[in-house]
């Protein structure tokens, strides 16, 4: 149901039934290593390319979202998703093989919560009985599409964030233990005339702010309404940005934790990830991984994931167009009987 | 003893120009690297690079300014010996072995092992 300007809440609370995460080394071997499902040790996970390596990913977290929910791809009406590559190739390849009636989207790094925000709307609408969303990313692919080769050995500056090897996928049913989706914010673009894509966390900050605020003012609630509020990967640069901003329109951010994924995933100080975690796969696996299980543990009752895009692409930004960006939330409650 | 530190300086200074180049200016790697070798080949032009490699040695040679330098000597000497033509025959004359070299263990290294980008 609409509320305020740009919110949904949905009455029939979708029961997140079922999540997975697979991750390749670097996430493995960060702090968060061992809340993931399944940790590759080797980032080419065995296949010939690195594109079908993001694509097995992401068809390794659906099978196993499917398998800890006890379903067949035949018992979910949608699978919505999307991903970094062009074309959204790696969850179309997925999806070809998972079976699933598709809904391709494309979000950048913010298609998790678009997904999964779009997820609990089809089943809010009673349009469907299962709903999956999920959404990868490799460090690799990314880098080669957005970046340099990866042998060309290219210099980064320290702003530069590192893009997530790693899936993440979830099930929404309509009743069952397991967390809540209760409401979701659909961002408007921000673009601030970045055009740096070695810094793309100064890029979403203000996009991310202007959701979180615009999440508060539509369900007229305060940030301290959440035990935590993380955004997707706005990174050491873009999390500072985000707290000057929220300082400058007076919004009482200090009520609540505020956090970021990119920032949680590796441990900064040991791994070379300049600002910390980016990509698709970063909001997906912290949220889906990390995050819910602390709310299974009792550890959170209420949390805001608000995951943020860049939604450049490789021939805009070579023709100096600035970065538009994009920021989706969605709250996770605790569900009743967990 | 002179001439090792003003390599060191030298060279150093040249690659402290690129840093800054893709810190502060912005460019890309690739346009770094072809700055440099314009740079070169300008100072070649006007006649300067082939003292600054006397007085800094292999702090000029190294540094890929020294590629530019490298071309538009080629071009300039035979540009003297054969005329005109010479300006096309002539760019590669100097650097021929580093192109070469640079086409045959690429190929070498592109038979041994696959790259992925």
């Amino acid at each position: 149901m609409l509320k305020g300007h740009q919110s949904w809440t949905f009455a029939s609370k979708p029961v997140i039934a079922a999540t997975a995460t697979v991750v390749g080394p670097d996430e493995g071997l960060g702090p968060l290593g061992d809340e993931f499902d399944i940790v590759h040790g080797d980032a080419t996970l065995g296949q010939k390319t690195w594109e079908k390596a993001e694509k097995a990913l992401l068809e390794e977290a659906a099978q196993r979202t499917l398998d800890k929910a006890g379903l067949t791809g035949g018992q979910v009406q949608f699978y919505i998703g999307g991903d970094l590559m062009n074309q959204i190739i790696s969850n179309t390849f997925a999806a070809r093989t998972l079976n699933m009636p598709y809904i391709g989207i494309f979000g950048a790094c913010s298609t998790s919560m678009e997904g999964l925000a779009l997820a609990a709307q089809l089943m809010d609408a009673g349009a469907a009985h299962h709903v999956m969303c999920g959404t990868c990313s490799h460090n690799s692919t990314a880098e080669k599409q957005f970046r340099y080769p990866t042998e060309y050995g290219s210099q980064k500056p320290p702003t530069a964030q590192y893009t997530v090897t790693g899936a993440g996928a979830a099930l929404l049913a309509r009743e069952g233990a397991g967390p809540v989706v209760s409401a979701a914010t659909i961002g408007r673009i921000v673009d601030m005339g970045i055009k740096d894509p070695f810094n793309m966390g100064a890029a979403m900050a203000p996009a991310a702010v202007d959701t979180i605020t615009a999440h508060c003012r539509d369900l007229g609630i305060e940030p301290g309404h959440y035990d935590l509020i993380v955004t997707g990967d706005l990174g050491a640069v873009g999390y500072a940005i985000a707290h000057e901003l929220f300082a400058k329109h007076r919004f009482p951010i200090e009520q609540t934790v505020y956090d970021d994924c990119g920032l949680l995933i590796y441990d900064r100080e040991k791994q070379a990830v300049q600002a910390g975690g980016s990509g698709c796969g970063c909001s997906a696996t912290v949220t889906y991984g990390h995050l819910l299980k602390r709310m299974q543990r009792g550890e959170l009752r209420r949390i805001l994931v608000v995951a943020t895009g860049a939604l450049l692409s490789p021939l805009s930004f070579q023709q100096g167009e600035s970065i538009p960006c994009i920021a989706h939330a969605v709250a996770i409650e605790a569900g009743g009987e967990a | 003893m002179m001439q090792f530190i003003w390599a060191f300086v030298i060279g150093g200074a040249i690659c402290v120009l690129g840093q800054l180049l893709i810190d502060v200016g912005k460019l890309t790697p690739a346009h770094t690297m072809s700055t440099l070798v314009v740079l070169g080949a300008i100072a070649d032009g006007i006649g300067i690079y082939d003292p600054f490699i006397k007085f800094a040695g292999a702090g000029a040679t190294v540094p890929i300014t020294s590629f530019g330098n490298a071309l538009v000597h080629g071009a300039l000497e035979e540009l003297q010996q054969d005329g005109y033509i010479g300006i096309i025959t002539g760019i590669f004359e100097v650097t021929s072995a580093g192109i070469s070299s640079a086409i045959i263990f690429s190929f070498l290294a592109a038979i041994l092992v696959r790259p992925k980008g």
